[in-house]
């Protein structure tokens, strides 16, 4: 079977820095990752090729740079990577980049035959939206499967997948015709560890690079800034919450005792509230 | 199983290294570059100074896009008590040249580009990857290394072991000794993060001009080492050192120590203001040239920290860390051309021309230097007399001045007694020879 992961390069959210002067996110000299959760569509895509046979492509758009994210990719042990970068692309919100991702999809298709399955992580950690995954299913045309959990069974003779999904007060046991677009959830698995072979054939790979144009892209108002609808209105840093703790010294006191003290704190710090509570209880 | 066999496999992707993995690649032998960290300059510690001479050697253009700092044109040397410090400054318009001698660079920044050259050089590097083992057939001969990943062993002609300080793999091979607690120091250092316009007023600075501090003194509380504080654009590195035995011995602490110059009156208005952003540690082999470790044998190199090239005099580590590598991947380049094998023998000439080159000159000239700096009153009483010595010179206060010569004197020779300075003299003149 033919599986397409897209992943995504971004900042190391761990390791983000926010200018103590213009409050605006220090990219500059974060180091890059693979979004962690596409990492869990990655080690699932690669079990379901060591069960089934076949090949893992894995996709991304981004900077040149973002071919080193590939290039892990491969040492985990995809079969092959492509690099959709151009400068077109730059500035792309949600929409542009499903519709720039899923025309690569199709030109992969092309190229190296149509994945049965279509994998994502349910989001990425700088933009955190889960809308990327069911914007390819849609102009794709695929059945979604969002927020899974665990592959039950593929059934490649009947084409159908069938899927555990997590939905809020429960678990969701779903079928669908392949081919399909999942979007996995965190902690459904553990990215393996790729073997020395593994390894060198990745730092020896061609990682693959389109432009718009390699990727059979012709409307380039799609595209990019132009593309997107989504205005980034304001980036500003939360005001650190003060977190303030204080020790009172309880020790020999009765439960009694101890009640009061603390009410006595609290009243000090929260003026108006003894009053308030004494008016709500003389109403009963 | 793989039946992967290289000419050459280089551990470890710090300055030597790379530099041996360059020079490899770019006379056309196969190389595959292993490097435990998650990119090269992830696991790297330095303060950190790049020296031009050495990288130039190995890529004449790196000024083009290399990630440097600034440029340094001016040297401060601190002799510190815990009140004062006594200072020998050095700065020069000449350091403002076209091709600077010297720049601060962010090691993590500059081992991913460097790397960078000898992926494109032709190198196949692979991060992520410890090597675990030396492979050696019956005779002892290193055939090839085995990793943490799984797939076999790898073989190559010859394993270049630029695997850093603890030389623990040359080691667990029984093909070296681990370097002895008295010959590494602990370094530690934060980054301390101003705004460049602060950074450049506060060091009396210019456009891309940098500072270097060196100091040493009461600071290290009478143990062996230094301190440090680098100009970088927006940053400060600022760390301080000193022999792990030392450390073993007193029950300091490496950041108790940094605390404590970062607090002294001389350091701290450097300091105001800024955010600390990184802590590190790292080990520095100083042991000198009495230290070093065999540094050749069947089927093996060894090159840069693991072979304790460091000249702590001169705080010089990097640039005889690329000089080593390079002057290895050339031995073993011309013992290749010659399609002689990677004998004990053949590399032997890695040594000779080590012998030749600067490296082992100057590690030579201060071979009993190490030794010499052992000499606790190097860092308590001389210190201490020195700065109430220029406290006395300079305080204007109606005693005479032949009387002020007078106490001085007086001062050193009742602190370490006529024997005791003769003999600190010639210690340190011993091993400055």
């Amino acid at each position: 079977m033919h599986i397409v992961v897209c992943l995504k390069q971004v900042p190391d959210s761990a390791q983000i820095r926010v200018h103590p002067v213009t409050n605006t996110i220090m990219r500059q000299g974060v180091p890059t990752i693979i979004n962690p959760y596409d990492l869990f569509a990655l080690e699932q895509a690669l079990q379901l090729r060591d069960t089934h046979g076949g090949e893992v492509t894995v996709l991304t758009m981004g900077p040149p740079m973002a071919e080193d994210s590939l290039r892990k990719a491969l040492t985990f042990g995809a079969d092959r990577a492509v690099l959709l970068t151009d400068r077109f692309f730059a500035g792309s919100d949600t929409l542009a980049t499903s519709f720039a991702l899923s025309s690569a999809i199709k030109k992969i298709s092309e190229t190296w035959g149509t994945p049965e399955i279509v994998f994502t992580g349910k989001q990425t950690i700088d933009g955190d939206t889960a809308q990327v995954g069911p914007g390819i299913a849609r102009r794709l045309d695929l059945n979604q499967l969002t927020y899974v959990a665990r592959i039950a069974e593929i059934d490649l003779t009947e084409q159908t997948a069938t899927v555990e999904r997590r939905s809020e007060g429960g678990v969701q046991t779903l079928k669908t015709n392949l081919p399909c677009l999942i979007t996995m959830l965190e902690g459904t698995n553990t990215m393996r560890r790729g073997s020395m072979p593994d390894a060198l054939r990745a730092a020896r790979a061609e990682v693959v690079k389109w432009t718009a144009a390699d990727a059979g892209i012709t409307d380039l108002t799609k595209c990019g800034l132009k593309g997107s609808p989504t205005v980034v209105k304001r980036v500003f840093a939360p005001t650190p919450r003060s977190e303030r703790a204080q020790l009172i010294d309880l020790a020999g006191l009765s439960n009694d005792e101890i009640g009061e003290k603390l009410m006595a704190e609290i009243f000090a710090r929260q003026p108006g509230l003894e009053a308030e509570l004494e008016k709500t209880a003389a109403g009963y | 199983m793989i039946e992967e066999r290289f000419d050459a496999i280089v551990v470890g992707a710090g300055p030597a290294g790379n530099a041996c993995a360059l020079t490899l690649a770019q006379r056309g032998l196969k190389v595959l570059q292993l490097e435990r960290g998650e990119y090269p300059g992830s696991k790297n510690v330095q303060g950190a100074i790049l020296y031009s001479d050495a990288l130039e050697q190995l890529i004449p253009d790196f000024r083009e896009d290399a990630p440097l700092e600034r440029h340094i044109i001016e040297q401060r040397l601190w002799m510190m008590d815990d009140r004062s410090t006594t200072a020998m400054q050095y700065r020069s318009d000449d350091f403002n040249e076209e091709k600077p001698n010297r720049y601060t660079i962010i090691r993590a920044q500059f081992d991913k580009w460097f790397s960078k050259r000898v992926q494109a050089a032709g190198a196949l590097v692979i991060c992520e990857t410890t090597v675990t083992e030396l492979v050696q057939d019956d005779n002892g001969r290193v055939i090839g290394v085995r990793t943490d990943r799984e797939g076999g062993f790898i073989k190559a002609d010859v394993v270049v072991l630029a695997e850093g300080v603890n030389g623990l793999l040359g080691a667990r091979a029984g093909l070296r000794e681990v370097p002895a607690p008295k010959t590494v120091a602990l370094a530690v250092k934060e980054m301390h993060f101003l705004p460049q316009e602060t950074i450049e007023s506060r060091f009396n600075l210019k456009g891309d001009e940098g500072v270097v501090i060196e100091a040493a003194g009461t600071i290290t509380n009478g143990m062996t080492g230094t301190a440090f504080i680098y100009t970088n654009k927006e940053s400060l590195a600022v760390g301080i050192g000193c022999l792990i035995s030392d450390f073993a011995e007193t029950g300091e602490t490496p950041y108790g120590l940094l605390e404590r110059f970062k607090s002294h009156p001389s350091a701290m208005p450097l300091l105001m203001g800024s955010e600390v952003k990184e802590y590190a540690a790292h080990m520095i082999p100083e042991g000198g040239y009495r230290a070093i470790p065999k540094l050749f044998g069947d089927g093996w190199l060894v090159v840069g920290d693991a072979g304790q090239f460091v000249n702590a005099v001169h705080r010089e580590g990097s640039n005889l860390a690329m000089t080593t590598g390079r002057i290895a991947a050339e031995t073993i380049a011309q013992i290749k051309t010659r399609r002689d094998p990677m004998t004990a023998e053949n590399l032997s000439v890695y040594k000779k021309k080590l012998d030749q080159s600067f490296v082992m000159k100057d590690l030579k000239k201060y071979k009993n230097l190490p030794h010499a700096l052992e000499n606790k009153h190097l860092f308590t009483t001389y210190p201490q007399l020195l700065s109430s010595a220029m406290q006395t010179w300079f305080r204007v206060d109606g005693v005479d001045k032949k009387a002020k010569e007078n106490a001085i004197v007086k001062s050193f020779f009742s602190a370490r007694r006529f024997t005791g300075l003769l003999s600190d003299a010639l210690s340190m003149a011993r091993g400055w020879r």
